[in-house]
């Protein structure tokens, strides 16, 4: 196993940059998810780890080797495709056997380490089946075995859960993180899922057209977004935006939104006026009709234990998740307070967080700017 | 509406399924009746093939056979006579015709011929065709559109069309009634009937067995070899059989540039009219050996031809 350092990495596709200027280390045996929106580049920087693509610029370190230019077999890395990319005319124990193959491994070992593979993801009795009649959580395990069995530098996934069904995909999703928790395999996982990447992640990179909008764990990431982007792509439903503007003031503790007051983690530094947001998570949203900041309620979702409720506001609709007992009626008029503790301010322009208080007790939380 | 009067709206019922069942199996007749027609004519004696009315019903004769494979000389009976018994079943009918053998025809060495250009000629345009329809499919080809409209256009005259420039260019070079010659003509004709077809079945198979492949641990070639290869069988054997049934079947060029030791069956089964009268048995016989290798290239390859016509649109 090994660390992976990735460093001023950038791809052009002609005209078209990727990836631009990528900066992370996923540590020996952490278990790293790229998160983002398709074409946001997060598989060309996997493929380009892999050796499938060359970088355009910037240079890519495997346990301290530099590995930027070496092709993929060079690399001692393995990689899970999202189509799993079994191969068909093969059963299952050549599937997992192919890569000992090609290190000239003498039979009687492939099969020791493929029944030893098998036995440990729990597959051993498909060990001679056909690969195309393969359940697709089966067929993931298979995939998963191919990569395990070679005991390689890192593994790389490509939305392997992408094609599984809701019910699989959540039962992978435990498989794959206790699979991780036993082998403690440096993994890169590549993935537009936030349900995937918050539950399996120790470390997140979010990235939006070729660039890390932020590098943390789950909880910096959903707590201190480092820019609207990520605030408005984590979270379902995701943070609230309210308008707001003018500058702010290092030290200061209030801004006005809508007429109303609203108390805010302390300002760390000094912003120029400018069209500004208060991010707001829904959970942080109470009904309260004393609150000068107002809305009528426009509809609910009711989901069980709680509810989403859109309320129109004068800067449009915002959704809170409340408590599923409170009755409301579409039209009401309520008043909305929020909790003050767990607010975020933005630019709205460069859609940046401004640095608050909430920031304070962040200590790898770092925002990373292209 | 009742559960029992639902009918399906994608299954054929069953008399629109009859309709199409009687016009197969009207088709199929028609198609059949010039090979049933040819079939029995080697099997009949000359003066029964040119019987009129034909008949349905002979006694069957492999005189056919027997003349295809040899050549005869007209004796005087006095001669025959005073030859030996006859040694089998052939030099018996011929002596009966007033013959004797005189030596083996040259049906067998040009059959052999035909194999020869057909099976090569096919083996090097899938090889060509496999390799050079890979290459499209992965790699980012310079003008690689221009090139594969210019591989198709090779295609939108027929052949024959540059007879005479090929037949000059093949006496300069004394490629003129060599098997090589004709591998390398039908390899050409062939090779991009053959790009164009794998390009669309290697297009279906997903680039991710390669790089799995490669990533594990194997070249490209290594890859190549093991995964695309095996997953790009039936449309091997598709495009194999549509290069056969050229090569197999080609008449004019192989006319205008064989006529002796190079020389395939198709130019040569007429030639037999002439020896010794209008000997159409013979010439039936030589159709129906002729027919035997295709057919049974065809029957062995069926299963991928028949998904190999979809163009790989089966391909899960």
């Amino acid at each position: 196993m090994a660390e992976i350092r990735v460093q001023h990495l950038r791809k052009a596709f002609g005209d078209f940059v990727a990836v631009q200027d990528s900066n992370f280390v996923v540590e020996d045996g952490e278990f790293f998810v790229m998160l983002g929106p398709s074409g946001c580049g997060k598989t060309t920087t996997l493929r380009m780890i892999a050796g499938l693509e060359l970088p355009t610029g910037g240079q890519i370190l495997l346990g301290g080797d530099d590995v930027t230019m070496l092709r993929a077999r060079e690399r001692d890395i393995a990689f899970v495709f999202q189509l799993f990319a079994l191969y068909p005319h093969m059963n299952v124990r050549k599937n997992i056997g192919f890569p000992l193959l090609a290190q000239g491994m003498s039979s009687a070992e492939i099969r020791s380490r493929v029944e030893e593979t098998a036995k440990l993801l729990r597959i051993d009795h498909l060990l001679d089946k056909s690969v195309s009649g393969l359940a697709g959580g089966d067929r993931q395990r298979v995939a998963l075995g191919r990569a395990i069995v070679r005991r390689p530098k890192c593994f790389l996934m490509d939305e392997p859960l992408g094609t599984l069904d809701t019910e699989f995909r959540d039962l992978m999703v435990h498989e794959l993180r206790e699979l991780h928790n036993r082998i403690h395999a440096t993994t890169v996982y590549v993935t537009h899922d936030q349900m995937e990447a918050m539950s399996m992640a120790d470390k997140i990179a979010v990235m939006n057209h070729g660039v890390i909008e932020q590098f943390g764990t789950p909880r910096e990431i959903y707590d201190r977004p480092a820019s609207m982007f990520v605030a408005d792509f984590i979270g379902s439903p995701p943070m609230n935006f309210l308008g707001f503007g003018g500058g702010l003031a290092k030290g200061a503790k209030e801004i006005v939104v809508q007429g109303a007051k609203v108390t805010v983690p302390e300002v760390r530094e000094d912003v120029a006026p400018a069209d500004m947001a208060l991010g707001i998570r829904p959970e942080h949203i109470r009904f309260d009709d004393a609150s000068k900041l107002r809305g009528a309620i426009y509809g609910t979702e009711y989901l069980g234990t709680t509810q989403i409720v859109a309320v129109e506001t004068s800067d449009g609709i915002i959704k809170a998740r409340v408590p599923a007992e409170i009755r409301l009626n579409a039209g009401d008029h309520v008043g909305l307070t929020l909790n003050s503790a767990r607010l975020s301010l933005f630019e709205k322009g460069s859609g940046r967080a401004v640095k608050t208080a909430i920031h304070d007790t962040a200590s790898q939380g770092r925002v990373q700017h292209g | 509406m009742s559960l029992t009067t639902a009918h399906s709206v994608v299954a054929p019922s069953a008399s629109s399924k009859r309709i199409a069942g009687a016009i197969i199996i009207a088709y199929a007749l028609i198609s059949i009746v010039p090979l049933l027609w040819i079939f029995a004519t080697s099997f009949k004696t000359p003066p029964d093939s040119i019987a009129y009315p034909p008949k349905i019903v002979f006694q069957p004769s492999i005189e056919g056979y027997c003349n295809l494979f040899t050549t005869r000389t007209r004796q005087t009976p006095e001669y025959i006579n005073s030859l030996g018994p006859a040694t089998g079943f052939c030099d018996e009918t011929v002596r009966k015709r007033n013959m004797v053998i005189a030596g083996p025809s040259n049906f067998l060495p040009r059959f052999i011929n035909s194999l020869v250009i057909a099976f090569g000629s096919t083996f090097c345009a899938v090889f060509l065709g496999t390799l050079s329809a890979y290459g499209f499919s992965r790699f980012k080809v310079p003008l690689a559109d221009d090139l594969l409209f210019f591989i198709l256009s090779t295609r939108f005259m027929p052949p024959i069309a540059v007879a005479i420039p090929i037949y000059l260019m093949y006496r300069e070079l004394g490629l003129s009634d060599t098997a090589l010659g004709m591998i390398l003509l039908y390899t050409a004709v062939n090779v991009s009937l053959a790009v164009w077809l794998l390009k669309g079945f290697i297009d279906e198979i997903p680039r991710e067995y390669e790089e799995a492949a490669m990533i594990d641990g194997y070249t490209r070639l290594q890859a190549f070899w093991r995964t695309v290869l095996p997953q790009a069988t039936t449309g091997i054997a598709a495009t194999a059989i549509f290069c056969l049934i050229f090569a197999w079947n080609e008449y004019a060029f192989a006319a205008l540039l064989t006529s002796g030791t190079a020389q395939t069956a198709p130019p040569f089964i007429p030639t037999i009219i002439g020896e010794g009268g209008q000997d159409w048995p013979a010439v039936a016989a030589g159709t129906t050996i002729f027919l035997v290798p295709i057919l049974v290239f065809t029957i062995l390859l069926r299963k991928q031809l028949l998904r190999g016509i979809t163009f790989g649109a089966v391909r899960k």
